[in-house]
């Protein structure tokens, strides 16, 4: 089941196993430039709100509501990176924008590819910030209207269908998982022993600029995966610029621009891992970029934060 | 109160297996709250703080606020509010939910609809 509780969307399978749950939130951030420099990963600068699109049936694109799911209001001029928490029981999540996969460029499949890995696993990966292009290297989540030509969607299938994000978790089989937390203790003694912008409301993603994120290869075994299980949501993006006349509400802030986040010295954050990394290349290093919004110049990082295999905050990152 | 602070020691202590920053000391600051008085919490020999401090803990342990105030004995003000506003008929639905198994309850909380895409 998916449930939607403070800006966060609760997955849980517990039907699977009382541990089986993990939770996904959408974090604002700034739109690094798109100027051939790779950057580190900018900090999370608040949640996206989320609501129920059922809220505001009277008020959203009719297609909508055929897709189910969340919205979220996005500006034009920012970006955003997706935060997983309660890293446990692993759940390999895929995700797509527009229905095209993330991690590989594909159109979207309901099954986890094991071959050419379609998918992360939360409890080892912490966030995901873009496309991935190659090992090491990923393209930001950017804001661009659908039918603009520039999401990802449009570029691979010439169409503007979908937009928005898609998510599909898949548990672990709860034997597997208990395996997992039996060699887990076994080690623990071991251990112990010796001595652990506008007109368009409906909103697709673009590639953004670059920056130095990995992904982490799964570890587990293929037949370890509860397919049988798996919950899906649909997450809409709308433009901010529109959110009012749809739900009545405010949207957020305008987003910090590049000065903004150099006059409060946020800082840059550089994540470190021991685990594999996915390696190659894929059809994302052949599509457009999507250009800079404003006046978009370099920014340099002034101080990196190093975090070692765990999530520090900083607002979330 | 034994139990709140029983749970909030778990939690901490399953956090601090893969990040240090989670020691007493680490999530006291986090918290915003004396280490010396976070211990005795989680020893049971203080009452659990109040709702601000529950929530702030809740947010660095990544746990729900509404469970760790039902641990500490109090309901949040925001349920206090949804409960206020229709006192009768909250009181009404929760006896009638008291005996309802895990499963049952489950299939009255609001998912997330999924549709065809």
């Amino acid at each position: 089941m998916i449930e939607l509780k403070n800006n966060k969307l609760e997955i849980s399978f517990p039907e699977v196993h009382k541990d089986a749950k993990t939770s996904i939130d959408f974090k604002r951030t700034l739109r690094i430039p798109n100027d051939g420099n790779t950057y580190p990963l900018p900090a999370g600068l608040g949640n996206f709100p989320l609501h129920h699109i059922e809220d505001f049936s009277e008020t959203i694109p009719d297609n909508w509501k055929h897709h189910g799911g969340v919205m979220l209001p996005m500006y034009q001029s920012e970006a955003l990176w997706i935060n997983f928490s309660n890293r446990n029981y692993p759940i390999a999540i895929k995700i797509g924008t527009g229905k095209i996969n993330a991690i590989n460029g594909r159109e979207w499949r309901a099954a986890l590819n094991f071959r050419k890995q379609d998918y992360i696993v939360s409890s080892e990966q912490p966030w995901i910030d873009g496309f991935k292009i190659e090992e090491g290297i990923i393209r930001q989540f950017v804001a661009a209207p659908l039918r603009s030509g520039l999401t990802v969607e449009e570029q691979i299938t010439g169409e503007a269908e979908f937009g928005g994000l898609q998510i599909e978790a898949f548990p672990l089989k709860a034997e597997a998982w208990e395996n997992i937390l039996k060699r887990r203790k076994l080690e623990e003694e071991a251990e112990q022993r010796v001595y652990y912008c506008m007109a368009e409301p409906e909103m697709g993603f673009g590639m953004g600029g670059k920056m130095r994120q990995h992904i982490y290869a799964d570890e587990h075994n293929p037949s370890d995966w509860d397919f049988l299980n798996s919950n899906r949501c649909f997450v809409h993006v709308l433009n901010s610029i529109n959110w009012k006349e749809v739900t009545g509400q405010n949207p957020p802030d305008l987003p910090l621009t590049k000065n903004d986040y150099k006059l409060k010295n946020i800082p840059w954050f550089e994540y470190y891992s021991e685990k594999k990394a996915l390696k190659g290349t894929n059809i994302f290093t052949k599509l457009q970029t999507v250009n800079p919004f404003k006046n978009e110049t370099s920014i340099t990082p002034k101080f990196v934060k190093k975090i070692r295999s765990k999530v520090s905050e900083w607002n979330g990152k | 109160m034994r139990a709140f602070g029983k749970h909030i020691k778990s939690l901490r202590e399953n956090l601090y297996k893969n990040d240090k920053s989670f020691s007493l000391r680490g999530l006291a600051k986090k918290a915003q709250i004396q280490p010396s008085y976070l211990s005795k919490i989680e020893r049971g020999l203080q009452q659990p703080p109040g709702e601000e401090s529950i929530k702030r803990l809740s947010k660095s342990l990544n746990e729900d606020p509404d469970v760790l105030l039902a641990l500490a004995g109090k309901i949040s003000t925001e349920l206090q509010t949804i409960i206020l506003k229709r006192p009768q008929l909250f009181s009404k639905i929760i006896k009638e939910l008291k005996t309802l198994p895990d499963h049952a309850l489950l299939s009255i909380v609001r998912e997330v609809r999924d549709g065809e895409w």
